[in-house]
Formats: C-alpha cells, sequence, structure tokens
C-alpha cells in the first residue's frame, strides 16, 4: 500500500503526527493535571489548555498563510513565530 | 461545589472520535495531501510543495469569490437574526396557534435545497414567474439572469425565506423557556417592553442565539445547491461564491491540488469566523 494510499507523502504525515502528538499529550497532561488549567489571559478570554492548543495551531495557520502570501513559501521563519506564538498563547493567553 | 473528577469516563468518547475520524478526519487528511501534489489522473502525485496555496492566494479570482462571500454571509447575518427574533416575540405562547404557526415555521425547513433553488429560479422568472412578473409590473426592470443586482436581491431573499424561520424556532425555544416569574418581576417594576426585551429577554436568548448565529454563518458559508440552482453562479461571476468557485475547480477544471488548497483556506475562514462569533458571544457568560 505504502505512500500512495490516501496520496500521502512523508511532510504531510509528519504534519498529523505532529498534530496528533500535540492532542496526545493534552490528554496525559490533562490525566496528571485535571481540570484543564482555566484562566482568563490577556486578551480577556476564559481558555483551558485545549483551548489554548486551538488557538495556538489555529493561529500558526495564518502565520504560515500570511507569510506564504506576502513573502516566499520557505516557511523557516513564519515557523520560528509560531513557536514565539505557542509560547505566548500558553504563557499568557 | 466540588467537581467529581472520573478520567475513566473519557472512555465513552471514543466511539465519537472514531465516527468523527471516518467521517472528517481522514477526508480532511486527503485534502491536505492532495494540497501539496498535483495530479494528472491514474493515481499518479507529483510534489508540489506550498506552490498551490500561494497560486490561491494570489488569485483574483479567489479574493473576488471571498469578498462575494463575506458580502452575502453578513448580509444575510444581518437580515435573518434580527427578524427572526422579531417574528418569536410576536408568536404566541399558548393555545391552539401556537402548533400552527410552529408547523408554518418548519415548512420552509423541510424542503430539500435543490428544491428551494428550483422554486425561486421559477417564481422570480421575468415572464413566466409571479415575482418576476409582479415586479416588472409594478415598473421594475427586473431580470435576475441578466442583471447581478437583480441576483444578489432574489439569492439574499431566497436564503431569508428558506433559513429565518431556523432562527424564529431558536429564539422561540429560549423565548419560552423564560419562568412567568421574571415578567411578573418587570411588571412590578414597572418596566417598557423594550426594557423587558432588553434586559430579560435578550439575555434568556443568547445562548439559542448563539448556537442560531453559528449555524447560519457555517451553513452560509457553505452554501451551494441553492445558489448553484438559482443563478449557476452568474450572471457572469456575479453570484460566485466560495462553494461554487471551488467546485469549478476541483470538479469542472479537475485541478484538484489547487481546489485542495483553496479548501483548506476555506475551513480556516469558517474555523476563525465561527470562533471569534462564539467566543465574542459567549463572553463574560460565565460571571
Amino acid at each position: 500500500m505504502g505512500l500512495t494510499w490516501m496520496a500521502w507523502t512523508w511532510p504531510t504525515a509528519a504534519f498529523f503526527l505532529f498534530i496528533f502528538a500535540a492532542i496526545a499529550s493534552m490528554g496525559v497532561w490533562e490525566y496528571y493535571r485535571p481540570g484543564g488549567d482555566p484562566r482568563r489571559g490577556v486578551f480577556m478570554i476564559d481558555t483551558t489548555r485545549g483551548d489554548r492548543l486551538f488557538i495556538t495551531l489555529v493561529g500558526s495557520a495564518y502565520i504560515m498563510l500570511a507569510w506564504i502570501g506576502l513573502v516566499s513559501t520557505i516557511l523557516w521563519w513564519p515557523l520560528v513565530i509560531s513557536l514565539c506564538w505557542a509560547v505566548f498563547v500558553f504563557r499568557y493567553v | 461545589m466540588n467537581k467529581t473528577v472520573n478520567q475513566k469516563a473519557w472512555f465513552f468518547v471514543i466511539p465519537v472520535v472514531v465516527l468523527v475520524a471516518f467521517n472528517a478526519v481522514i477526508p480532511l487528511m486527503t485534502v491536505v495531501n492532495y494540497s501539496v501534489q498535483e495530479t494528472f489522473g491514474n493515481n499518479e502525485f507529483f510534489w508540489s510543495g506550498l506552490d498551490w496555496f500561494k497560486q490561491i492566494l494570489h488569485s483574483d479570482r479567489f479574493h473576488q469569490a471571498l469578498r462575494r462571500q463575506l458580502i452575502f454571509t453578513f448580509t444575510i447575518l444581518a437580515i435573518e437574526i434580527p427578524l427572526g427574533i422579531a417574528i418569536a416575540l410576536t408568536m404566541p405562547r399558548k393555545g391552539p396557534w401556537v402548533s400552527v404557526c410552529l408547523v408554518l415555521m418548519a415548512l420552509p425547513l423541510l424542503i430539500p435545497w435543490n428544491v428551494v433553488g428550483a422554486m425561486w429560479n421559477i417564481f422570480a422568472l421575468p415572464k413566466i414567474g409571479f415575482m418576476g412578473h409582479v415586479l416588472n409590473s409594478m415598473g421594475f426592470d427586473f431580470n435576475f439572469t441578466r442583471q447581478p443586482g437583480d441576483a444578489w436581491f432574489t439569492l439574499i431573499l431566497m436564503d431569508v425565506w428558506h433559513w429565518t424561520s431556523l432562527v424564529v424556532l431558536l429564539a422561540y425555544a429560549g423565548l419560552v423557556s423564560i419562568p412567568d416569574a421574571y415578567y411578573q418581576a418587570a411588571r412590578i417594576d414597572g418596566a417598557k417592553p423594550f426594557a423587558i426585551f432588553r434586559y430579560i429577554q435578550l439575555p434568556k436568548m443568547k445562548r439559542v442565539l448563539t448556537i442560531a448565529v453559528l449555524l447560519r454563518l457555517m451553513d452560509s458559508f457553505m452554501i451551494y445547491t441553492e445558489p448553484f440552482v438559482l443563478t449557476g453562479g452568474g450572471p457572469g461571476n456575479s453570484t460566485t461564491l466560495l462553494s461554487i468557485d471551488l467546485v469549478k475547480i476541483a470538479l469542472g477544471q479537475f485541478d484538484l491540488g489547487p481546489a485542495a488548497a483553496m479548501s483548506l483556506i476555506y475551513f480556516l475562514i469558517v474555523l476563525l469566523l465561527s470562533w471569534l462569533f462564539y467566543t465574542l458571544m459567549m463572553r463574560g457568560e460565565e460571571e
């Protein structure tokens, strides 16, 4: 079957493995520290850890799209920006 | 109040996870895979990287379809939500007319989407359609197959006719759940009808209205059948919304790579708008 099934490629497989790993790590985190760690951050909205992961992923997708649309299709810099965004969201949002 | 912590209860979620995986996640994965490749059929794919995303993001055609989509969505939301609330407020809360009103309101929702498009197409035709004929008799030069403004008018009218009922039913459900004690207290305080609406009815309808706004936002962003049957995206491209444009690219031109990239951008726009609406409408709910 290999990679031809569902037209898989290694980069897209790695992308989905990262997403699943992130969701699974949320589950493990929740198992050891139940309650979701709710708080109200700098955007004045109530968020839990899951909300913060969602905001991180959607925000990163928009950062990548903006970079592709405005600069180039090489995504190392937007990846760095996305990691900074993730730290900001999990720390302050 | 102490919350019961039972982590084993999460196992009950597994059937839903499996179901969602098969009907949403796996197709989405395929779309992501297509979005970075080119295919000419025969199940052969060639890596193209992020070029399709760049092409779509720089495409005037996509920008125009997105602009039309946003105009359509926010216009119908601006009409259907207040109109739905207004109709729900005038509906009886008790007596035999309740059932009559509810059935009448539910009728447009029971009609299949392609039938709605066909009905309005015939209804609005300038020569033989009732609406087209009446408008032309009144002196308007109405022809939705030729004039973009008329096509938009018919499209929005059709959507309002079809979907305002959903807002009415949800708003009505919110209204009938308000206990009489609230109204009695308001009467004792001498509250005027607008004050009752502003401080009792509207806050009590907040949750159902959030659902109504989200449903109409997502549905209107994904609308395809009705405008396709009514106008086919025309005249010209004047009513080509995102979904119609997407189908043209994917099935008409068989450009699966660009169509997949466009689908993902489309998905992200719907996701962001829905999240923003939900977050803004539910803000302060816990207070």
